[in-house]
């Protein structure tokens, strides 16, 4: 079975600034705020018209990230304690956007896989997505046998949160799901598991 | 009526097994003593009398069977069978497609007669007799896309085309080898196809998908894929992998001949009339090894292919455990004379 090198494993380009847009909003987690901050230092002129940030607190260092993106000429900066209150906050910002909003996400795999998800649900182009990768590799992982989701998966073989099954983590993703794919590792034979290695750190 | 369809398990005891008649037919996919990748499509023409490409839809001895184990499978999984919503009419368009050939090429089976949106469907062997308004799904008892694909043998997936891409938008996917409609999809062509090993860097689905985009109505292809299974389990999803894996270490010199399975896709891809989607259909055959090697032929072209297969193809089509073993049971069937070309019997 194909574990790594699958072409359905997302790439991450890099924020650029959309000079078109009218309406920038910008998610992100952790790490992700550095993207942020970058983006402003290197074509903040570019960013015209309002600017929204929603950023997820979930790194030690996040209160000094929350005080830079404080700083930025930004309409506001919503802090949020975790990715998912971060999504739904995200959720009601895109309720009452217009025409004209570029969504930016940066930060884990997580946040920005979750992030498109949303934006899909409001009818955009998944790659009308600007994105980045910062911070953390760790994974949303579906089991594909009892379809539970496992959250911050760092090693190649994972216990399935829901049903135990030891489940491989393959480069298969989808983005309809936000979440890589999980397959049951040792049903030949029955606890013959692989080395577990922190694949994603 | 259903005297012709004998009542086989794909499942638990395993009782599935060909007639000699469905032996000759077997359409046995490989052409020369070694097998590689290639963008090998064909026009989906009507091919000899008796042969699974005598018709677009081939109906064979196992209709009723398969159509039970779908059944099964569909009671315990719901996702099996799945459409985004803006595929309803891509799902018209395959009822539409599936009743009217089953009816053409079976008359002694099926009947179609319409007035209108009027429409009175009869499938004999499945004791069905439906009348129902074409284009409103309220008439009839599943959404479009299942309840034919609960009639038809074969996995079917539909593809909305936009944005010079193919989506897999909808599916009704029971026998599959090894992948998950429910994970895949809402993906597209590429990422779909992510998985595929070497295929990718010899620019094989590049090409697929530049001739796919421009499939035109009424002119289907076919290709043909195949792999190997363990046991005649049809229900080889990775949901059940669970399941079916441990059936891979099953396999002794004893029992090649009645364990091991060639397992062939005969694949076709349709243009639809109104929503320009393309109709992926995926069927299925299988054959044990005691049944392929009453033909010479195959016997000896089945150990030369399986003994020369790319490793990465070996362990992507899930063969590495059994490899060896089938390849000495197989080898007492290739005497090393020559092998005619094509794929057909001598």
């Amino acid at each position: 079975m194909l574990v790594e090198g699958i072409k359905s494993r997302p790439r991450y380009p890099g924020l650029s600034a959309d000079s078109y847009a009218n309406h920038h909003v910008l998610v992100a987690d952790g790490d992700g705020a550095q993207a942020i901050l970058d983006l402003f230092a290197n074509s903040g002129a570019d960013m015209k018209g309002r600017v929204t940030i929603v950023y997820a607190a979930t790194v030690p260092n996040s209160a000094a990230f929350i005080e830079k993106l404080n700083s930025l000429p930004v309409e506001v900066v919503h802090a949020m304690p975790t990715i998912d209150t971060a999504m739904t906050r995200l959720s009601g910002v895109l309720n009452v956007a217009r025409m004209g909003t570029r969504i930016y996400a940066s930060g884990s795999e997580t946040l920005i896989g979750l992030a498109v998800q949303l934006s899909q649900s409001f009818g955009m182009d998944p790659g009308a997505v600007l994105t980045e990768h910062r911070g953390t590799a760790a994974r949303r992982v579906q089991c594909v046998h009892c379809k539970g989701f496992t959250e911050g998966v760092t090693t190649n073989v994972v216990k399935c949160a829901h049903c135990a099954t030891n489940l491989l983590v393959r480069d298969h993703y989808s983005r309809r799901l936000a979440a890589f794919q999980g397959v049951c590792v040792d049903a030949e034979v029955a606890g013959q598991l692989p080395e577990i290695v922190e694949a994603f750190k | 009526m259903n005297q012709e369809f004998r009542k086989l398990s794909f499942r638990d005891d395993f009782t599935f097994y060909n007639s000699p008649e469905s032996i000759r037919r077997f359409p046995f996919p490989f052409w020369e003593d070694k097998y590689m990748y290639s963008v090998n499509i064909e026009p989906h023409s009507t091919g000899p009398k008796g042969s699974v490409y005598e018709f677009p839809i081939d109906i064979n001895e196992h209709y009723v069977s398969e159509m039970h184990d779908r059944a099964l499978v569909l009671k315990e999984d719901p996702l099996r069978c799945q459409a985004l919503p803006h595929m309803m009419l891509a799902q018209w368009d395959f009822l539409e497609l599936l009743m009217t050939s089953m009816a053409r090429d079976y008359p002694q089976w099926f009947s179609l007669t319409t007035e209108g949106d009027r429409w009175h469907w009869v499938n004999k062997p499945l004791g069905i007799d439906q009348k129902f308004t074409f284009g409103d799904p309220s008439t009839l008892p599943y959404e479009p896309m299942e309840y034919m694909g609960r009639q038809c043998q074969g996995d079917f997936s539909i593809q909305d085309q936009r944005d010079g891409q193919l989506w897999m938008d909808a599916g009704v996917i029971t026998t599959q080898a090894d992948w998950s409609l429910d994970f895949d999809v809402g993906m597209n062509f590429m990422e779909w196809h992510g998985p595929v090993p070497l295929a990718h860097d010899m620019k094989v689905f590049d090409r697929a998908l530049k001739f796919l985009l421009n499939l035109q109505l009424g002119q289907p292809v076919r290709r043909l894929n195949w792999t190997m299974t363990i046991n005649p389990r049809l229900d080889t999803s990775p949901e059940n992998y669970n399941k079916w894996g441990k059936d891979r270490t099953t396999v002794t010199p004893e029992n090649v001949g009645d364990k091991v399975h060639l397992r062939v896709e005969l694949q076709a891809l349709w243009r639809l009339p109104r929503s320009n989607a393309i109709l992926f259909s995926i069927r299925g055959y299988l054959i044990k090894m005691r049944e392929l090697v009453t033909v010479p032929k195959w016997g000896r072209r089945m150990h030369r292919v399986l003994g020369s297969l790319p490793q990465e193809l070996v362990d992507y089509k899930g063969i590495t455990r059994y490899r060896d073993t089938t390849l000495e049971w197989l080898s007492k069937y290739d005497d090393g004379q020559p092998t005619s070309p094509g794929g057909g019997p001598d």
